[in-house]
């Protein structure tokens, strides 16, 4: 049976949809309550909290500490300054995305690795001849995300340390409710956003710290359903569900470079030695096979479809993450791998991995839909992503 | 009173019940012949105790062959698998527990050490490939290398594509696994001693070999190419015991028209001028049919239902030296009540298997007791209580409990006799009791079979459940020997078709399917023979062609079919 985080008191009190997702073997809340739509309008318009306790997390300390980070990703961890939090994800030796994560640099000698699954073999085999330990963290550090435009204005209410100096992907030791805890600029909703890294004893008191103080900003505990409509507004990839960890699927039709991602930002091609770094070098000159994009479903032509049912326009109620065929000039060039309806873009919203020939922003595709099982090709434009990123995100 | 058939099977187990159900629906008069009192050989189901029915031999089914379910309609006549998806393994003061859901299993190896529960998902990705890769050949005929044909050359080019498909890792962990210990092989992938154990187990099963003995890791294999409903490497329970298997395939056999007889012994093969023309019934009954199958294991097949004498001396030394040497025992128990084990966390851990390994040394050790001729005194004890899974075999409240046991010897220091077996019973119970102090308790009525026993009451050859083991020298194209291993024997119209055969040993009824389709395919090719031995392979391509279109085989797929469809 699923465990419960140190957090499923309260999450548990407030769960009156009775729905639970697992994830990473505890009890994670999909909504709260029966639908999830004000938990989604909460992290644009207000702030949500979401118990994100279930990542891996992993302390690598040492004097090869970043050695051997700088080994197993691909960003470069030599530029990562002590206070500062990196996005990127990890390869196999052939170049393919095994998972993604963010690297907190807490201390010169001490990194703490998020993962969306377990990592500490991988850390550990490749940590071999190096002076380095790697510490499995993951049930000694219970985690709080904290998402929306008045998440900074919420926390001010409970600590005494300025937030306006804690830029995007920094972190600082700081105490809310005069309980220590570790803060981080970063989040998966592509708003204004903290993450609350606390000993699992406190937890508690730093979630009702949180809910009593931001009652007065409307915080609402939040989902997985609303932040799942979020983090596709911000193009933010899901493992497992955009892409697969190649050490988890066993063909290579189903694994993915960094390249083909969309990530390709997060290659640093010239930094030392890394796992995966001859065959994404070969990849960068050839030109990976797929290019991921956003794409915004046209509605005129989904209302047509409709129409011949005699039907008024449908739209998803919620994320949806079924692979669909992606076509163009009537062959299949792609597939669309997560969409939602975006109520603050007023957009119909999907992320796609398609030909590179297909990619250029504008392009004009075709998504499969279905209406009462009627297979039908929708009209999409291919855009950049993020579809949503609002300044406060950064600012 | 004269009775002639198409053909008659010799034993009507799995395997014999599979080969007429499929002579049946092409068309042919089949008449299956039982010494004892039901079909289904070593898948059978007994009440042996009023009230309690024992899956009295084999437990458990996987490797069954999809094929034949669906050529055979099994599920039509009672096949009823019902999902066996926990395993529990007791230990002193702990315990290791796999549970049917992923993530509690996860969980569960990272209370044991959290790299082994990354290592794990792996190793079962690696063992997925490699069975995928090597599934095949259970559902093709082995190909013979003393005379390879045009058919032969296409099998194994086929086997090598989806061999090199594999890419050269898994290749390496594939030829590792052919070669190595499965001790050796699981070494390689984790830490925690008592997960090694439980992975390691389908390495010895049915063999007299231990964990640390080179070639177990090939049993391994073999046991992760089942697949339940389209789940790899899952395991089953049929309903009512194996002899619901047994009763499924004879049910599809009979509404074929096949004739099934039961207390019909059959002492000899009867043969006139190198030709198979009918059985002798240990009551003087003689019966004629134009084709005999045996079913039976390698030894009785060529050495018992026919006079040595007549057979080339090169098979007869093969089949002599065919290794059988049975290194298991089965205990099966009454129960007034459910056993309760120490330190299982979870009441639900009783439906699935429960595994007496609390460690490799402990596994060893029971090897190492067989060894030099004796019965393991901590034996491994595979543990199920079926009436937890199908209610209806023990009375409200009752239990069975079925426990296959390693190691118990053929070759017993002084021979087995009742004290022996009866010694073998306890120390049986008392392993279980170690972590289940109340089962003693709990015993209404203990049948206790040793591989003599299995010999005596069976028919299987020094008490081997596969009918001879199945490590690599004894399998493929070299099972039972060179030459014959393409269901024919040197006897015309006289062919085999037991668990002595490839695929082997389980209730697969592979051997059953692929010997039923050469005998078919000979009944209709017999006129091209003597122009393929003359005119070489354009004549055999044709009668390849012409065996697909003449098999007049609704459901079987050839096995090149077959082997594309994987």
């Amino acid at each position: 049976m699923p465990r419960q985080t140190p957090f499923y008191s309260r999450t548990a009190a407030l769960c009156e949809s009775q729905s639970w997702l697992e994830w990473s073997g505890f009890f994670s809340a999909n909504q709260y309550e029966l639908t999830h739509t004000h938990e989604y309008y909460a992290i644009r318009t207000a702030a949500a909290l979401l118990d994100v306790s279930p990542l891996y997390k992993y302390h690598i300390h040492g004097r090869d500490a970043q050695r051997l980070l700088n080994r197993v990703v691909t960003r470069d961890v030599n530029k990562c300054v002590v206070g500062q939090a990196l996005y990127t994800p990890w390869c196999d030796n052939e170049g393919k995305v095994i998972d993604d994560g963010t690297i907190a640099r807490l201390d010169e000698n001490l990194f703490r690795l998020t993962a969306a699954d377990s990592t500490l073999r991988w850390l550990e085999d490749n940590a071999l001849g190096l002076d380095v330990k790697v510490e499995d963290v993951s049930d000694a550090l219970a985690a709080l995300a904290l998402q929306g435009p008045c998440s900074r204005d919420i926390l001010s209410q409970i600590t005494n340390d300025p937030l306006q100096n804690l830029k995007y992907y920094r972190l600082t030791q700081t105490t809310l409710a005069s309980i220590p805890v570790t803060l981080s600029r970063t989040g998966f909703t592509g708003d204004l956003g903290y993450e609350i890294w606390i000993e699992p004893q406190h937890a508690e008191k730093v979630w009702d710290a949180l809910m009593e103080v931001g009652e007065r900003y409307r915080l609402r505990a939040a989902g997985n359903l609303a932040l799942d409509m979020a983090r596709i507004e911000a193009g933010l990839l899901l493992v497992a569900v955009d892409f697969n960890s190649s050490r988890k699927v066993m063909f290579d039709i189903q694994k993915s470079t960094p390249y083909e991602l969309g990530l390709g930002w997060t290659v640093k091609l010239d930094k030392d030695r890394f796992i995966g770094q001859a065959t994404l070098k070969r990849e960068m000159q050839s030109g990976p096979a797929w290019a991921t994009v956003g794409l915004e479903i046209q509605l005129p032509g989904l209302e047509a479809i409709h129409r011949e049912f005699g039907m008024p326009l449908q739209l998803p109620d919620r994320a949806w993450s079924s692979v669909v065929p992606v076509l163009a000039g009537g062959r299949q060039i792609g597939k669309a791998t997560s969409g939602t309806w975006s109520p603050i873009l007023k957009k119909y919203i999907a992320l796609a991995r398609v030909k590179p020939s297909h990619a250029k922003p504008g392009t004009r595709v075709w998504m499969e839909v279905t209406v009462e099982a009627h297979r039908k090709y929708a009209e999409a434009v291919v855009v950049k992503t993020p579809f949503f990123e609002p300044e406060r995100k950064r600012a | 009173m004269t009775n002639t058939y198409d053909a008659i099977v010799i034993g009507g187990g799995h395997n014999g019940l599979t080969t007429a159900a499929y002579l049946a629906k092409a068309g042919r008069k089949v008449l299956v012949l039982e010494r004892r009192h039901l079909v289904g050989g070593a898948a059978v189901s007994e009440q042996i105790y009023p009230g309690f029915t024992y899956t009295v031999c084999s437990y458990v089914v996987s490797l069954l062959r999809p094929e034949v379910i669906r050529d055979l309609q099994l599920a039509k006549h009672g096949l009823h698998i019902l999902p066996l998806d926990s395993a529990f393994v007791p230990m002193h003061d702990d315990y290791f527990a796999y549970w049917s859901d992923p993530a509690s299993t996860r969980e569960e190896i990272r209370r044991h050490a959290a790299r082994d529960a990354d290592a794990y998902s792996e190793f079962n990705n690696l063992m997925y490939l490699i069975g995928y890769a090597v599934k095949p050949i259970l559902g093709m005929l082995p190909p013979d290398l003393t005379k390879p044909t045009l058919d032969d050359a296409r099998h194994l080019l086929d086997l090598r594509q989806h061999l090199v498909g594999l890419g050269e890792k898994n290749f390496y962990a594939l030829y590792k696994l052919m070669t190595a210990s499965v001790a050796d092989f699981v070494d390689e992938w984790f830490e925690t001693d008592v997960l090694k154990a439980l992975v390691s187990i389908n390495g010895i099963i049915g063999t007299m070999l231990g964990p640390r003995s080179p070639g177990t890791a090939y049993v391994l294999l073999h046991h992760y190419m089942g697949e339940l409903d389209g789940a790899f490497t899952a395991w089953g329970f049929q309903k009512g015991g194996t002899g619901g298997v047994s009763n499924a395939i004879a049910s599809a056999a009979r509404s074929f028209g096949a004739e099934i007889r039961c207390n019909a012994p059959v002492s000899q093969v009867i043969v006139k001028g190198e030709q198979a023309v009918g059985v002798a019934l240990e009551n003087g009954e003689e019966i004629y049919a134009r084709t005999i199958v045996s079913g039976l294991d390698p030894k009785l097949t060529f050495l018992k239902m026919l006079d040595p004498k007549i057979l080339p001396t090169d098979l007869v030394d093969s089949i002599r030296k065919f290794k059988f040497r049975g290194s298991s025992g089965k205990v099966n128990l009454a129960l007034d009540g459910l056993p309760k084990f120490t330190s299982m966390p979870d009441p639900r851990l009783l439906q699935g298997m429960i595994e007496i390994c609390p460690s490799m040394d402990y596994v060893e050790r029971a090897y190492d007791d067989a060894k030099y001729g004796d019965f393991s005194r901590r034996p491994y004890c595979d543990v199920l209580i079926p009436s937890m899974l199908d209610p209806g075999m023990a009375p409200p409240g009752q239990h069975v409990m079925s426990v296959f046991v390693q190691y118990a010897p053929y070759h017993l220091n002084g021979g087995w006799n009742p004290t022996q077996r009866e010694a073998f019973g306890d120390s049986v119970v008392n392993a279980i009791s170690e972590f289940a102090p109340n089962l003693k308790d709990l015993i209404l009525h203990r049948q206790v079979l040793s591989p003599w026993d299995l010999e005596q009451e069976f028919g299987l050859t020094e008490g081997n459940i596969f009918q001879g083991e199945l490590t690599l020298d004894q399998l493929f194209f070299l099972r039972p020997a060179p030459g014959y291993a393409r269901y024919r024997t040197p006897i015309r119209n006289y062919y085999q078709c037991g668990s002595g055969t490839h695929p082997g040993g389980g209730i697969t009824a592979g051997p059953g399917r692929l010997a039923a389709l050469e005998i078919l395919k000979d009944g209709k090719q017999k006129l091209y023979t003597d122009f393929t031995d003359k005119h070489g392979w354009f004549w055999i391509e044709a009668r390849w062609r012409g065996s697909r279109e003449a098999s007049g085989l609704q459901g079987p797929p050839t096995p090149i079919e077959d082997f594309e469809s994987v």
